[in-house]
């Protein structure tokens, strides 16, 4: 049997379709862990990124932060935390593992993009800010953080893309998500579930990466866009 | 000059791609061996673009350059470069290299062997004035005068018969620049190099340029003069505007003292009586004396002073500025408004010469 | 069927003790898969950069091209690969070498581009022949940044390499699957922290060796 035709007779199934195993139940385990982990991540780190940013300190440790997170295997976090949550009672095939996973890979590049974009603004820029009678709020809120906004959003995106590449992993430590797809297919030699679930993964990810891509843009404000 | 011209430009035109107006719209200029000629004039007129167009850092849209007799368009381009020296405003050392490298850059290229090239480099490092022991440093431990004074040893490298400098000394302070143009101007008198210098300078370009080439917007030459003849016959309204004011004040600069200006004013041998003394002052209408011992310049005294003592026993008070022979006519003013007794005193060797004041001054300029 | 916490303790020394012979092969295939990874990285990102600066056109579509590979998550990759190359070594390597491309070839044109005109230019008023100037000034001045490059692409091949074990390869990512799959502590954490130490050590290398290559760097500091 052809991969061609294997991916055909995995799509005609209507277990594909409809049911706790169909596309649409997958897609949606995927996207939900995904985002509600860079939300999480992004509450727990900003407030203290932002501070950081602010009185211009810590960007030795946003640098030790970005260092770490990429020598540590993502696979790694995943089976840690995975045993971590079982021995504490979690249910096997329960998101919460993964989850937490995907937390701990969201916050660093949040963090040091957050750190070294408030960093970058000008501190001339600060100053005559401040020169002009701005309390440090409006200073954060009126020129900091607008300033920032691009970098902010950049480690948004990578953080995003990272989660939704690593929570396809999730389905080595039992969970679901469009990994389960992928994995799945090794375990049973089914090509066609196999290569289905690789396509859908790459496809969510490339279009988390543009999406948040044109985020990143619209976050520019104008006078700092490149010109064209 | 004697002789054929070291550098030919005959109607050499640019355009720049993508540029509706020529940068140098038909520029013919000869530049005569072993003379540093000045390009100077308004952004935009074209100087910088000449200048990179004799090694052809800028390939001419049309137009002739010949370097030596020889058609610069004949050979291949980093062929002609080598030998020709080039230094530049942000001076452009290799960071990796360190200085004694990046001197011996141009020798290296053409196949020094390596005790040649060392021997070359600790002559340089001399004449332009660096310390040995920087030899072994990067460009980013030395200061910005050291850097620029590594940047004309590296361009002298190979001996080259040519040099460009563009903007060489713009992009260090007031300070340290005036010093590296005198030093150049010494280096050159030594090396008698042919140089192609541009400057937005106006001072820069009258002390260097044995010529200057005053350049108006798309290339045109407004004036190709000595400096003397340019500030003294402006050829039109644009040199003249483009000089701008002091003009008078720049040409004395460049006018040397003319010893037959020169007046033996108020000064008396101290043994002179003081009779003679106040006949002396009196007839100058002055109230003070310059008094000389057997032709050596001891000072001056106050008028008053004359009949206190013998003129031998006074103490003379010396004169804040004294002139020898070399200097120019604009530190004669300098020191005619700056001394008490408001005139210049030239000494030579301690030898009393004569003296100038404002009058003598002005009859100099007018001659 | 595995026991849940097969031992009270973190660490099993004595199983390390009896899997040293092991770990040693898996340190190897750790450290070959990254290597040979990233250094066929390097050559095609050479000659893409290459590429990339002689036609500036052709930056834009590159960036592209590889910066989608590398979007694509690893294990979606390796699976996309396996009616192409089967389950094996090459799917590894191939999938591993996408991802080291756009971070070294980013690095190479920004390392050449941030070496600057007045060097450029003196260099060709000095006479050096474009191939010359290219091999001699650029890429020894690019090298700070090009190495940092290489740094960041070996620190992420050495964790993706731990993916691998799904093709039944994997490193050290061996271990964390095996101890997954047996709610074994030891062998996951020999997994993830023997991951951590080689990517630190060719880190530190790398650093070395970049001081090494760009003393002059160094000391103006």
């Amino acid at each position: 049997m052809t991969t061609w035709e294997s991916v055909q007779e995995f799509l005609s199934e209507p277990t594909t379709w409809s049911g706790p195993d169909s596309i649409w139940t997958r897609l949606g385990e995927h996207i939900w862990v995904s985002v509600a982990a860079v939300i999480i991540a992004g509450l727990l780190v900003l407030p203290l990124a932002v501070w950081l940013g602010h009185i211009r300190r810590g960007s030795a440790v946003a640098t030790a932060v970005v260092n770490i997170g990429r020598a540590v295997p993502s696979f790694g976090i995943l089976a840690i935390a995975f045993l971590v949550l079982v021995q504490m009672g979690a249910g096997v095939g329960e998101p919460w593992a993964v989850l937490v996973a995907l937390i701990a890979l969201a916050a660093p590049p949040m963090f040091t993009n957050t750190v070294a974009g408030i960093q970058a603004v000008e501190p001339a820029t600060i100053e005559s800010a401040r020169g002009m009678g701005l309390t440090e709020r409006e200073v954060l809120t009126g020129v900091e953080l607008p300033l920032s906004a691009p970098l902010m959003m950049e480690g948004v995106r990578i953080a995003f893309v990272q989660v939704i590449a690593t929570a396809t992993l999730g389905a080595l430590v039992a969970w679901g998500g469009l990994g389960r797809y992928i994995v799945d297919g090794f375990a049973r030699q089914d090509m066609g579930r196999l290569i289905v679930g690789a396509v859908l993964v790459g496809l969510l990810a490339i279009a988390a990466e543009l999406g948040l891509s044109a985020m990143q843009r619209a976050a520019t404000p104008h006078g700092i866009r490149p010109a064209r | 000059m004697a002789g054929d011209p070291m550098i030919r430009l005959e109607n050499v035109k640019k355009v720049f791609p993508g540029s509706s107006r020529a940068a140098v719209t038909d520029l013919s200029l000869d530049i005569g061996r072993g003379e540093c000629v000045t390009l100077i004039g308004p952004s935009g007129c074209g100087k910088t673009t000449t200048l990179k167009m004799i090694n052809r850092i800028i390939e001419p849209t049309s137009g002739r350059i010949e370097i030596d007799g020889r058609d610069a368009m004949a050979i291949p381009a980093h062929e002609l470069r080598r030998s020709i020296g080039y230094v530049i405003q942000q001076i452009g050392l290799f960071p990796h290299r360190t200085i004694a490298q990046n001197i011996g850059t141009v020798p290296a290229l053409v196949g020094w062997d390596q005790a040649r090239i060392d021997e070359r480099v600790a002559e340089l490092v001399e004449i332009v004035g660096l310390d040995a022991e920087m030899m072994a440093r990067y460009p980013s431990e030395l200061s910005g005068g050291q850097q620029q004074r590594a940047g004309v040893a590296r361009a002298l490298a190979a001996d080259p018969p040519v040099l460009l400098m563009d903007e060489p000394f713009g992009a260090v302070d007031p300070i340290v620049r005036k010093r590296l143009q005198h030093e150049f101007h010494d280096l050159q008198g030594r090396l008698g190099k042919t140089v192609v210098f541009v400057t937005h300078d106006v001072d820069e370009a009258i002390l260097l340029g044995d010529r200057m080439a005053i350049l108006n917007i798309g290339g045109i030459i407004e004036q190709y003069d000595i400096p003397e003849k340019i500030l003294a016959e402006p050829a039109s309204d644009f040199v003249e505007r483009f000089l701008g004011g002091e003009r008078g004040l720049k040409r004395l600069a460049l006018l040397p003292i003319n010893e037959a200006d020169l007046e033996h004013g108020p000064f008396v041998d101290v043994s002179t009586t003081p009779a003679e003394a106040h006949r002396v002052m009196e007839q100058h209408g002055v109230d003070w004396l310059g008094l000389l011992d057997d032709e050596r310049l001891l000072g001056w005294v106050d008028g008053d002073l004359v009949d206190s003592k013998p003129l031998r026993d006074l103490d003379p008070r010396p004169f804040l500025v004294t002139l020898d022979t070399e200097s120019t006519l604009r530190s004669a003013l300098d020191a005619v408004v700056t001394s008490h007794a408001r005139v210049a005193v030239v000494v030579d060797d301690g030898i009393y010469r004569g003296m100038l004041d404002l009058e003598s001054i002005a009859e100099g300029i007018t001659e | 069927m595995m026991v849940l916490g097969q031992t009270s303790q973190l660490v099993d020394w004595d199983w390390i003790g009896r899997n040293i012979d092991q770990i040693a092969d898996r340190t190897w295939q750790h450290l070959s898969l990254t290597a040979v990874s990233v250094g066929i990285g390097l050559v095609i990102s050479l000659a893409l950069a290459i590429v990339a600066l002689r036609w500036r056109w052709s930056y834009t579509p590159i960036t592209w091209v590889t910066g989608l590979l590398y979007t694509i998550p690893s294990l979606a990759l390796f699976a996309l690969l396996v009616p192409v190359v089967g389950l094996n070594a090459t799917n590894a390597v191939i999938a591993l070498t996408s991802y080291t491309l756009l971070i070294i070839i980013r690095n190479l044109v920004a390392g050449i581009d941030s070496v600057p005109d007045a060097v450029l230019e003196a260099a060709d008023g000095m006479g050096y022949t474009r191939r010359a100037r290219f091999w001699r000034m650029e890429v020894p001045l690019a090298l700070p940044v090009i190495i940092a490059g290489l740094r960041i692409a070996t620190v992420t091949t050495v964790g993706l390499v731990t993916v691998t074990a799904v093709l039944g390869l994997g490193g050290y990512g061996y271990f964390i699957l095996r101890g997954l799959n047996t709610f074994f502590w030891t062998q996951i954490l020999v997994g993830v922290v023997l991951s951590v130490a080689l990517a630190t050590v060719l880190d530190i290398g790398f650093l070395v060796m970049q001081r090494a290559l760009s003393p002059w760097a160094r000391r103006a500091r």
